[in-house]
């Protein structure tokens, strides 16, 4: 079972992004989506912490501490480049302006619910703009690891971390390929390379529809 | 009317008090009141109680409050990046309200608007609606979020003139125009004051009235995240 690696994953996200719109990206994989446009793809991405139009990474001795993204790294400007304030940003996730979130997860379910934020007693990080973004924008894409390094499941029947959305996720893309989240379970759209629907099946715990 | 005060230490003078409420400004380390923090880290005031989106991190922004103890609570959205903050939590020491990102933003763009609770989706469903109002509207279901109303706040903007208005710079606007309104009285940090009639009036960000104390100084900007690419062949 080979699958897909990280790049190959964020180039697979890469593919969901529709000409013409504005979309906002999470940190880690879904940073990497920004490296795989496709050709005569245009979109707009958002930072939350106040931009429009983020560029690349700076060419070393040209970064600026008054500007980065969500993940904290020294960003770019482009021409079409808008900057604002956190409460206009969410006001535009809040208010459905976004088209499409692709976001990191550590536990996906059935259902669409997804948990990306916290392990009680372990991990505190903190939810940052992840609640408002799944309560917001037109569509939620998930890129994840689809098992945990103990080999279990991380695509289940319920999640068991604090949740960052119930019913939000609309599509799941992992190392194994491509769920969507549909009525009464998940719906394989895709296998990655050189997986088998069987390996997909074997390391989903969630409910995979006939 | 000159807003200008010669130190942030006089800037702060008479404003700070235990226990009191503070909306900070800032996101990560990007646009953060640092000279404000040092100040108050020097005045000791303890007990406090702070909105801002991330708690700097260890040794700086936020972060040196938390070394010295002089936080009893955060209201944060994200606390990673920082060793002693989960420490401090995870241990009980600190207390941590959780608020998703743009709810905290809108909570003190509403407190700052005289509105006292505003109906939001976000968080619906998680432990953030856990004892919060729901209400449906329109079929969906959202939960109430009050607005925040702190004792002070502290910002950091790029320019101000003598009268307060203030100019941000680039993604370092990000939380200080919300935090700022939040405040019965804001005290701001610039990197210079410019003079009266020498910033457009089309181009201020954050107009004057919410500002009531005005400092200019040295910035230490540090960067936490320092990402750059290779310089493509021409």
């Amino acid at each position: 079972m080979a699958g897909w690696d990280r790049n190959q994953i964020a180039a697979r996200a890469a593919q969901e992004l529709q000409d013409g719109t504005y979309v906002n990206l999470g940190i880690g994989i879904p940073t990497l989506v920004s490296n795989y446009i496709p050709q005569g793809v245009s979109v707009t991405l958002q930072s939350e912490n106040g931009m429009l139009g983020m560029g690349p990474f700076p060419i070393e001795g040209e970064e600026d501490p008054d500007l980065i993204n969500a993940g904290k790294q020294t960003i770019t400007e482009l021409p079409q480049t808008a900057y604002f304030d956190s409460a206009q940003s969410f006001a535009m996730i809040r208010g459905g302006k976004i088209a499409m979130a692709i976001l990191g997860a550590m536990e996906v379910s059935e259902t669409g619910d997804l948990a990306n934020w916290m392990i009680p007693g372990k991990l505190v990080k903190g939810m940052g703009g992840a609640m408002d973004l799944v309560a917001g924008v037109g569509r939620v894409v998930v890129v994840m690891d689809h098992t945990s390094k103990h080999g279990e499941s991380k695509v289940l029947k319920a999640c068991t971390l604090p949740l960052t959305g119930k019913a939000v996720v609309n599509r799941i893309i992992t190392n194994l390929g491509v769920l969507d989240v549909v009525e009464g379970g998940l719906k394989i759209v895709e296998l990655a390379d050189g997986v088998s629907e069987a390996d997909l099946r074997a390391a989903t715990e969630a409910t995979v529809l006939g | 009317m000159n807003k200008e005060y010669a130190s942030a230490a006089a800037a702060l003078e008479g404003l700070l008090f235990d226990g009191m409420t503070i909306a900070s400004g800032g996101f990560g380390l990007c646009g953060i009141p640092e000279l404000l923090i040092a100040a108050i880290k020097e005045a000791g005031t303890r007990d406090l109680v702070i909105a801002s989106n991330n708690a700097g991190v260890d040794g700086f922004g936020l972060g040196v409050l938390l070394a010295t103890r002089q936080v009893k609570k955060m209201i944060s959205s994200y606390v990673g990046e920082n060793a002693e903050f989960m420490r401090q939590y995870l241990s009980g020491e600190l207390e941590l309200e959780f608020n998703p990102q743009g709810t905290l933003a809108e909570r003190l763009r509403a407190g700052g608007a005289g509105i006292p609770g505003f109906y939001t989706k976000t968080g619906v469903g998680t432990v953030i609606a856990e004892g919060k109002e729901h209400k449906d509207f329109n079929g969906q279901t959202y939960i109430l979020e009050r607005g925040i109303v702190a004792d002070l706040s502290i910002v950091k903007a790029w320019k101000a003139d003598p009268s307060g208005n203030l100019v941000f710079r680039k993604t370092a606007r990000n939380f200080n125009p919300p935090a700022a309104t939040a405040g019965k009285v804001c005290g701001a940090e610039v990197e210079e004051i410019v003079p009266l009639g020498s910033l457009d009036p089309d181009t201020i960000h954050l107009p004057g009235i919410y500002v009531h104390r005005l400092i200019q100084g040295q910035h230490e900007k540090r960067i936490e995240n320092r990402t750059v690419r290779k310089k493509e062949a021409v």
